[in-house]
């Protein structure tokens, strides 16, 4: 199969995830589109690193998973946290920073 | 010897820094350092004076250079003293009359509190009028020509808590300062036409000028000698310049500092003499101020007043003889010289009478107080006839030179002249008899005044009149004698004259009157201004309130509508100007630069609208301009 077809994937794995973020407010949702990007770009990682016959590619998709992993767990701790205090997991509702 | 010259300006200059500088400490006795400095600077400025005897005329000047002040490429200019016969003769006028008025301070100011810093500002005064005299090239003059510019305003307004004091300091200081942009574009002049403006180099080389320029540098000058000595136009602040404490008036405004004028005419006579425009305006402005003082001392009824119209009236004597040319200079210097003894006399007396009526200043309030005041109302009354030019005192021989020396001009000028001397010599006596009479003679008319001082303060009280204490008294009875004696003894064998024509130059003019007949007509004069004088206010009762007086009378007592004039023709165009300038700067520059502000500010108000505070918009940001990258930097290499 033509590895450029997981390009094609990646790409609209990314352009989902891009759009849930611009569109979703509910915070959770938000969260699973930004792995959703994540990922897009670990695919098209591999993709690229099969495509060139080296390996940096997906010694670079690990990083991606170890960083994204971290930034679960703080964003998660985020988003309980406002949650238990607002009674909502609404992005919208969090537009304090604003003058 | 002439190691000695420095120190006649370094004694009282250190006597200033230490008062001024030194603290609370020398509050006990710092009045007695500032007359020590005085006292010390007289001493040198004796032993030079006989040391400059011991020498043959023309070996009598000497010079001493202090250090190199401004050295650039070819251009030197030096802070250099020139000690010569007239310099040591203003030495010696200025420290003896400066130290007795220190002496008289001691006693004057004993109850002020801010006693230290007056001993330090006369001091400063003195230093600064030293090096005013003693300098040996215009630019350094001109140091000490601010410098006693500077100690003027801080003595006048010395009582700056009250606002009239205050502002008469400021108008000193501010019509000074039109003389002194005179005397700096008169530098300037030399500068530009000489290289130089040391007094050999400019004198040696002033015949090479050109008229015009000798005439614009003497008319440039004589602005600046206006300014300083108080004459006709810039003459207005003299009278309010009285608002000083009195024994300041004494020194500054009547002996020294106001006689500086007609020092730098004499001084540049060299100038002068090659420029008869420049004369011709000096005569005239003498003659003006001379008649125009006169008038304005005969409406005064504060004594001090009258007493300051008196010296703008006696220094346009001065200035009428310097610009007699050669036949006036030395006449000029010696009725400053009596003058200084004479007037500084009177207004001590003046202050002594103060002292005792309470600060009371007002004549018409005064009478009869010759039996309360003894010592001052003779040493009064020997300064009042020296002044009126009573037969063998020291103004009669000073004022009857130069009003011979006025006829002696020739021709038409010479009888104007002439005559409007002669009636300036009756006029001085009309008003100082007026004062003489008003002051120690008539009815007592004492009016209670506001008791300021002690427990009692705010209640009235009658004065009581008393003799002042010795410390003030001892340099009323000193200078008494200076003004008995002075003229006679310059006038015998003609000293004074053979002393200072080495420096001024000396020609006897030719006058169409012969000298006896010149003295029995300024006799005459004289007689006649104490007669009407008596018949006006010696009989009979004088009105405590003034009568309303001729036109002429209450322009006089407005001091000839000076003020009204310059506040019409200077003041009122000066401000409108202002306010002009004001509204572009309102308008104009701060309207461009407001705008510009008001501008900005609108378009950043709009522009925090885009900060909503609703992450999704700030992510379309974001991924737009991630966007807008990605395609630059693709469309970049493309190309």
């Amino acid at each position: 199969m033509n590895p450029v077809n997981y390009l094609y994937l990646a790409a609209l794995l990314f352009t989902i995830g891009a759009a849930g973020v611009l569109v979703r407010r509910n915070a959770i949702v938000l969260f699973m589109c930004v792995e959703l990007m994540l990922n897009a770009s670990n695919l098209a990682l591999v993709t690229f690193s099969r495509l060139h016959g080296n390996l940096d590619g997906q010694i670079l998709a690990f990083f991606t998973m170890v960083v994204a992993a971290a930034e679960v767990v703080v964003g998660l701790a985020i988003i309980v946290s406002i949650f238990r205090t607002r009674h909502s997991a609404s992005v919208d509702d969090s537009n304090l920073m604003k003058l | 010897m002439n190691s000695l010259i420095p120190l006649l300006v370094a004694a009282p200059l250190a006597g200033a820094a230490l008062l001024l500088l030194g603290g609370r400490v020398l509050d006990r006795f710092g009045h007695w350092l500032g007359t020590l400095a005085a006292a010390l600077s007289f001493a040198f400025g004796l032993v030079l004076f006989f040391d400059m005897l011991g020498r043959p005329a023309d070996d009598r000047a000497v010079h001493v250079k202090l250090f190199s002040w401004i050295p650039v490429a070819g251009f030197r200019a030096d802070a250099a003293f020139q000690l010569d016969q007239l310099s040591i003769t203003f030495v010696l006028l200025i420290t003896g009359v400066g130290t007795l008025i220190h002496l008289y301070s001691v006693g004057y100011m004993a109850h002020d509190e801010r006693r230290r810093r007056f001993f330090g500002y006369l001091n400063l005064f003195l230093a600064a009028m030293l090096i005013l005299v003693l300098a040996d090239n215009y630019l350094l003059l001109y140091v000490g020509w601010e410098g006693v510019g500077l100690a003027s305003y801080l003595l006048i307004g010395f009582w700056q808590h009250k606002p009239s004091a205050a502002t008469a300091a400021k108008k000193a200081f501010l019509v000074n300062r039109v003389g002194d942009v005179g005397l700096s574009i008169a530098i300037m002049l030399m500068f530009t036409q000489f290289g130089d403006f040391s007094f050999a180099g400019v004198f040696e080389n002033a015949p090479q000028a050109s008229q015009g320029k000798l005439t614009a540098i003497g008319l440039m000058l004589l602005l600046a000698a206006c300014g300083k000595s108080a004459q006709v136009p810039l003459q207005s602040w003299l009278g309010d310049a009285m608002e000083g404490p009195t024994p300041v008036s004494a020194l500054i405004h009547a002996a020294t500092m106001v006689t500086a004028g007609v020092y730098l005419i004499t001084r540049s006579h060299a100038v002068f003499d090659l420029a008869p425009d420049a004369q011709t305006a000096v005569v005239c402005v003498g003659a003006v101020t001379l008649i125009f003082g006169a008038v304005v001392g005969c409406a005064k009824d504060d004594i001090k007043k009258a007493l300051a119209g008196s010296t703008m009236s006696q220094i346009g004597y001065m200035v009428l003889a310097a610009g007699l040319g050669p036949i006036g200079y030395v006449f000029a210097i010696m009725h400053l010289v009596t003058h200084g003894f004479f007037k500084a006399g009177l207004f001590l007396g003046a202050g002594s009478v103060m002292h005792g009526m309470d600060d009371e200043v007002n004549m018409r309030h005064y009478g009869g107080l010759r039996k309360y005041m003894p010592i001052t109302f003779v040493t009064f009354a020997l300064g009042y006839l020296a002044i009126i030019g009573f037969p063998f005192l020291s103004g009669y021989f000073s004022k009857d030179k130069i009003i011979e020396a006025a006829f002696a001009k020739g021709g038409t000028e010479g009888w104007i002249l002439g005559l409007v001397t002669l009636v300036g010599a009756a006029v001085t006596a009309f008003y100082m008899t007026r004062v003489m009479l008003l002051t120690f003679f008539g009815q007592k008319r004492w009016r209670p005044t506001a008791d300021t001082s002690g427990s009692a303060a705010g209640e009235e009280r009658m004065p009581h009149p008393h003799e002042s204490p010795a410390s003030m008294t001892v340099p009323m009875i000193l200078l008494a004698f200076g003004s008995v004696f002075a003229g006679g003894l310059f006038t015998l064998n003609s000293s004074f004259l053979r002393w200072l024509e080495p420096v001024t130059g000396h020609s006897e003019g030719h006058s169409p009157l012969p000298s006896g007949v010149v003295t029995g007509l300024t006799i005459a004069c004289m007689l006649a201004g104490v007669g009407v004088s008596y018949l006006m206010y010696g009989r009979g009762e004088v009105p405590v309130v003034p009568p309303i007086g001729s036109p002429l009378t209450r322009a006089a007592r407005r001091d000839l509508l000076q003020d009204d004039f310059n506040h019409a023709v200077l003041v009122r165009p000066g401000s409108a100007l202002a306010a002009a300038l004001v509204y572009f700067d309102i308008k104009g520059l701060d309207g461009f630069v407001n705008g510009l502000a008001a501008t900005i500010g609108g378009v950043s108000s709009r522009l925090r609208r885009v900060q909503n505070g609703y992450v999704r918009s700030y992510a379309l940001s974001m991924f737009g301009g991630t966007l807008v990258l990605v395609a630059t930097t693709l469309l970049m290499r493309s190309a």
